[in-house]
C-alpha cells in the first residue's frame, strides 16, 4: 500500500519537531479538517510548506498525516505551530456523544443514513 | 461498476465542516482493510501513531520520568456525504495490545463495525468485551469466507452476542454490501439513541 511510517528515521522526526514530543493532543481530533489561511512562504519549514499546500482545501488530521507519511502525533505538533501562528484554521468534530448520552444525535444519525443509503 | 478516482485527487468541498468517524475493528486477516477499500471514495490510507505513557511509580522514586512508546498502525478511508460532512472508517487493530489505542480512536465516533470470520471467533472476543465496556454502539459482520456454514445464530450464541446488537453476513469486497453493514450500524445506533431504556 504506503512505505511504512517507521521507517523514517527517529533523528528526522527529532528534527522537524525541534526535539517536542508532545503537543495539539486535546486540540486536533484524527478528523479535525485543517484549513490553509495563508500560502507558504520562503524560508517557511518544509513539512509546514507542504501542509500549507496540502490543505488549500479542507484536509483531516489523520490524512495529512498519512499524506505528509509522518506519524499523527508528530503532525499534531506541526499543526499546533501553524494555528499557532494563523496560519491554517481548524474546523473540529462537534461532539456528537455526550456524557448524556453515548450516542451522536437523531439529527446527525438521520443525515448519516441519508448520505450511505444515496451513495 | 464504481469507479474509484485516482489518488491523491477527490479533495472534499470547501465547506467541509464535520469529520466523522466510524471504526471497523477486528482480528487479523479478517478484512477490515478490504471492507475500508470497498466503500472509501480515495485508496485507503495508511499512518501511525505513537502513544507516550507515563511513567510508573518506581521511576518517580529516582526521579527520573520513564515512559513507554508504542506505535499502532491503522488504515483509513473516507466518505464525503454531503457539502458538510465527511465520514472517516478506521481499519483498527482487535488486538488486546492495542487496548490503549481505543479509547482514543473512539472518542467522538458514532459507532463501530466488529468483523469477524466465523473460523476465528475468539479473535473477535476481546473486541466485542471492549465495545461493550466502553458503551461503543456497534453492529457484528461476518465476512464471508466461504468454508463450513454456519448460521447466524449459531454464531450469536458462540459470540455471547445480545439479541439487542444486530449480527449481519457481508462480503467485504462488496461496496453493496459494505454499504449495508454501515447502513445497518447507522440505525442501530438511531434507535439506542432515540430510545436511550433500549441500551
Amino acid at each position: 500500500m504506503s512505505r511504512p511510517v517507521d521507517r523514517e528515521s527517529p533523528d528526522r522526526l527529532y528534527t522537524i519537531t525541534s526535539g517536542r514530543s508532545r503537543g495539539g493532543d486535546e486540540v486536533f481530533d484524527a478528523v479535525t479538517l485543517v484549513v490553509a489561511e495563508c500560502d507558504p512562504t520562503p524560508g517557511m519549514q518544509s513539512e509546514h510548506s507542504r501542509i500549507l499546500r496540502m490543505c488549500q482545501r479542507p484536509m483531516a488530521v489523520v490524512e495529512v498525516s498519512a499524506r505528509l507519511g509522518l506519524p499523527v502525533n508528530v503532525v499534531r505538533i506541526l499543526l499546533t505551530d501553524l494555528l499557532d501562528a494563523g496560519r491554517i484554521t481548524a474546523r473540529h468534530p462537534t461532539a456528537v456523544n455526550s456524557a448524556v448520552s453515548p450516542f451522536a444525535s437523531p439529527d446527525v444519525l438521520e443525515k448519516v443514513l441519508v448520505a450511505l443509503q444515496k451513495l | 461498476m464504481h469507479s474509484k478516482s485516482s489518488d491523491p485527487a477527490v479533495p472534499l468541498p470547501a465547506t467541509a465542516e464535520q469529520g466523522l468517524k466510524i471504526a471497523v475493528v477486528g482480528g487479523f486477516g479478517v478484512g477490515k482493510t478490504t471492507m475500508v477499500h470497498s466503500i472509501s471514495e480515495i485508496r485507503p490510507l495508511h499512518t501511525e501513531e505513537t502513544m507516550t505513557r507515563a511513567s510508573s511509580a518506581v521511576d518517580d522514586l529516582h526521579g527520573v520520568e520513564g515512559k513507554t512508546t508504542t506505535t499502532v498502525a491503522f488504515d483509513f478511508g473516507r466518505i464525503t456525504l454531503d457539502e458538510t460532512s465527511v465520514l472517516y472508517l478506521f481499519g483498527a487493530p482487535g488486538q488486546e495490545r492495542f487496548w490503549f489505542l481505543w479509547d482514543r480512536l473512539f472518542t467522538g465516533a458514532l459507532g463501530a463495525v466488529v468483523l469477524v470470520d466465523a473460523r476465528r471467533l475468539a479473535d473477535s472476543w476481546y473486541a466485542i468485551d471492549r465495545l461493550e465496556a466502553q458503551g461503543t454502539p456497534f453492529v457484528v459482520a461476518r465476512n464471508d469466507f466461504g468454508g463450513p456454514p454456519h448460521t447466524l445464530d449459531q454464531i450469536r450464541a458462540a459470540l455471547d452476542l445480545p439479541e439487542s446488537i444486530p449480527l449481519v453476513d457481508c462480503d467485504a469486497r462488496s461496496r453493496d454490501s459494505v454499504k449495508q453493514v454501515l447502513v445497518t450500524l447507522v440505525r442501530h445506533v438511531h434507535s439506542l439513541s432515540t430510545t436511550p431504556e433500549a441500551v
